[in-house]
C-alpha cells in the first residue's frame, strides 16, 4: 500500500540496492508488507536489542542490509540464531516493524541439515514422539514417572490421601501440558503444581499425546514440522474435549 | 505457548479449546480466596525477590496486563516490600536470552553475552532470589546468574506458593537453596 505513493532518495545510492528475494517474500506474506520499507534508521530497535554487536549485526543493520538486497550477506550470518525473536525491536519501532519475522524467513532460508545441531535434534525429538517431547522422553515414561512420584508422595506427606493425578481423562477443564524437563530430570518440580491444582479443586488431566509444552521446531524455522507438531497437540486437546490447553508458564 | 497460539492462527488449524496460562490463573484463584497464600513467612526474614517476566508470556501472547496478574501473585507470596522490580519491565523488559532455542543452539558464548544485559539488571536489583516463572529463562537466568560466581537462587512460582502455604515438601525444595531449605518443613 504504501510502496508506491513512497518518496524514494534521490541521492545515487552508495550500495547499488538489489532486489532483495526476502525482502519481497516476507513482504507477501504479511498484512501491509509488516512495514518493512517503512524503516526511518532511528536505530530505536537495535539500542534496545541485546543481540546488538553480536558478530557484528543488529536489527537496523540487518534490516537495511535486506532492503538493499544483500541477501548473501544476511542468509549467511549466523547472526540469525542470536536474535530470540523476542520481539521487543517491534515493540520500540514507531513504525511496528517486525524483524523478527524476517529473521525466522532468513532461519528458515539455511539448508534444514545446516541449522543449529541442538534446535534440529529437538525438533526431531518432537516429531518422533507422540507427546512431543524435544527430549525425547516416551509417553509411557511420563505417565510412569509422574505416577511414581505421586504414590510417593502421598507416602511420605501427611495430609495428601487425595491428590490425583489422572491421564487422558475425558471432558476434563484442563489439558494441562508439561516441560519435559521436569518428568525426565527433575520429577519432584511437579508436585507443588499438582498441590495447586488439587488444593483449588481443579479439574485436570494430563494426556500421554502432545502433553509436551516445549516447541523446537518454532524455533527452527522448520514450518511442516511446527504445523505438525501443533496439529498433534490441539487434536490431543479437542480428542479429550477439554476446555482450555493449559500451560505451566 | 507462543507456538502453539501463533501456530494454530498461522496453519489456520480449527480448535475448540481456548489457551490459557497458569500464572492468570494463579490471580484468579488468590483472588477468590481459593489459594489461601500469605507472605507471613518473609516478614521478618525479609528475603528479596526480583521477577522476570517472560517474553512469551507477557509481550508476545497477553501483555501487561497478565504481567500484571505476575505480580500480583508474587507480591502475595513474598510481601509487596520484599519484591524489587528490575527496569524496564513488562512487556518492555530485556529478553533473557534463553528464547528462541538459544540454549540449544550451541552459540554458548554468545547466549551469555546476550544475557549480560539481564544479568547487570538482575544484580543491579539486589535481591536474593530471582523468580523466573518460564523454563527457558528459568535455565538461561541460572546459567548466566552461576557463570558470574554470584549466589542468587532462581525458583518457579509454584514453589514459592507452596512455600507460602505451608504444602511445600521436602523434595520439592530444589531450587530453594539454603537459606529456604528448610523453612515450613
Ligand atoms: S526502530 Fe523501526 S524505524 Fe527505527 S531503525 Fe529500527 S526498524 Fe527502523
Ligand atoms: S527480536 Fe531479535 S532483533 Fe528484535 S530485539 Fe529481540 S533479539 Fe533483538
Amino acid at each position: 500500500m504504501a510502496d508506491a505513493t513512497m518518496e524514494t532518495t534521490r541521492a545515487t545510492p552508495m550500495v547499488v540496492p538489489h532486489q532483495s528475494v526476502f525482502l519481497d517474500k516476507v513482504k507477501e506474506l504479511l498484512p501491509e508488507g509488516g512495514n518493512l520499507s517503512m524503516c526511518l534508521t532511528c536505530g530505536l530497535c537495535s539500542s534496545g536489542c541485546p543481540a546488538s554487536g553480536l558478530h557484528d549485526m543488529d536489527p537496523r543493520k540487518f534490516l537495511r542490509l535486506c532492503a538493499l538486497g544483500q541477501d548473501e550477506e544476511i542468509t549467511s550470518t549466523p547472526w540469525v540464531w542470536m536474535c530470540t525473536m523476542c520481539q521487543r525491536c517491534v515493540y520500540a519501532c514507531p513504525m511496528a516493524i517486525d524483524i523478527p519475522r524476517l529473521v525466522y524467513e532468513v532461519r528458515a532460508s539455511w539448508p534444514r541439515e545446516t541449522r543449529p545441531k541442538g534446535i534440529l535434534g529437538s525438533c526431531e525429538q518432537a516429531l518422533k514422539t507422540e507427546g512431543n517431547s524435544a527430549m525425547g522422553a516416551r509417553s509411557e515414561d511420563f505417565q510412569f514417572v509422574a505416577e511414581d512420584i505421586l504414590e510417593e508422595v502421598k507416602e511420605t506427606q501427611e495430609g495428601w490421601d487425595d491428590l490425583a493425578v489422572s491421564f487422558n481423562r475425558k471432558g476434563a477443564t484442563y489439558f494441562l501440558n508439561q516441560n519435559s524437563r521436569e518428568p525426565v530430570t527433575e520429577p519432584d518440580e511437579m508436585v507443588p503444581l499438582w498441590k495447586i491444582l488439587h488444593t483449588v479443586g481443579a479439574d485436570w488431566t494430563y494426556s500421554t499425546v502432545g502433553w509436551a509444552a516445549e516447541n523446537y521446531c518454532m524455533f527452527l524455522a522448520d514450518d511442516e514440522a511446527w504445523e505438525t507438531v501443533v496439529r498433534n497437540k490441539a487434536k490431543a486437546v479437542d480428542d479429550l474435549g477439554c476446555k482450555y490447553w493449559l500451560n505451566t508458564e | 505457548m507462543y507456538a502453539v497460539r501463533v501456530g494454530l492462527q498461522k496453519f489456520g488449524i480449527k480448535h475448540n479449546f481456548e489457551i490459557e496460562s497458569i500464572i492468570r490463573l494463579y490471580a484468579r484463584w488468590i483472588r477468590e480466596g481459593k489459594l489461601s497464600v500469605s507472605s507471613d513467612w518473609n516478614k521478618d526474614l525479609g528475603i528479596t525477590f526480583t521477577l522476570q517476566d517472560p517474553c512469551q508470556l507477557v509481550r508476545k501472547s497477553f501483555g501487561d496486563p497478565v504481567a500484571e496478574d505476575l505480580r500480583f501473585v508474587a507480591k502475595s507470596v513474598v510481601g509487596e516490600e520484599h519484591l524489587i522490580e528490575m527496569y524496564p519491565n513488562k512487556s518492555n523488559n530485556y529478553c533473557c536470552g534463553g528464547g528462541g532455542g538459544y540454549l540449544q543452539s550451541g552459540y554458548t558464548e554468545e547466549r551469555r553475552a546476550y544475557g549480560a544485559i539481564k544479568l547487570k539488571q538482575i544484580l543491579d536489583t539486589g535481591a536474593d532470589y530471582c523468580i523466573a516463572p518460564c523454563h527457558n529463562c528459568h535455565s538461561q537466568i541460572h546459567d548466566l546468574i552461576h557463570h558470574a560466581g554470584k549466589d542468587i537462587p532462581v525458583v518457579h512460582l509454584w514453589t514459592l506458593i507452596c512455600l507460602s502455604m505451608g504444602i511445600l515438601g521436602e523434595n520439592e525444595r530444589g531450587y530453594l537453596e539454603e537459606r529456604l531449605a528448610e523453612l515450613g518443613l
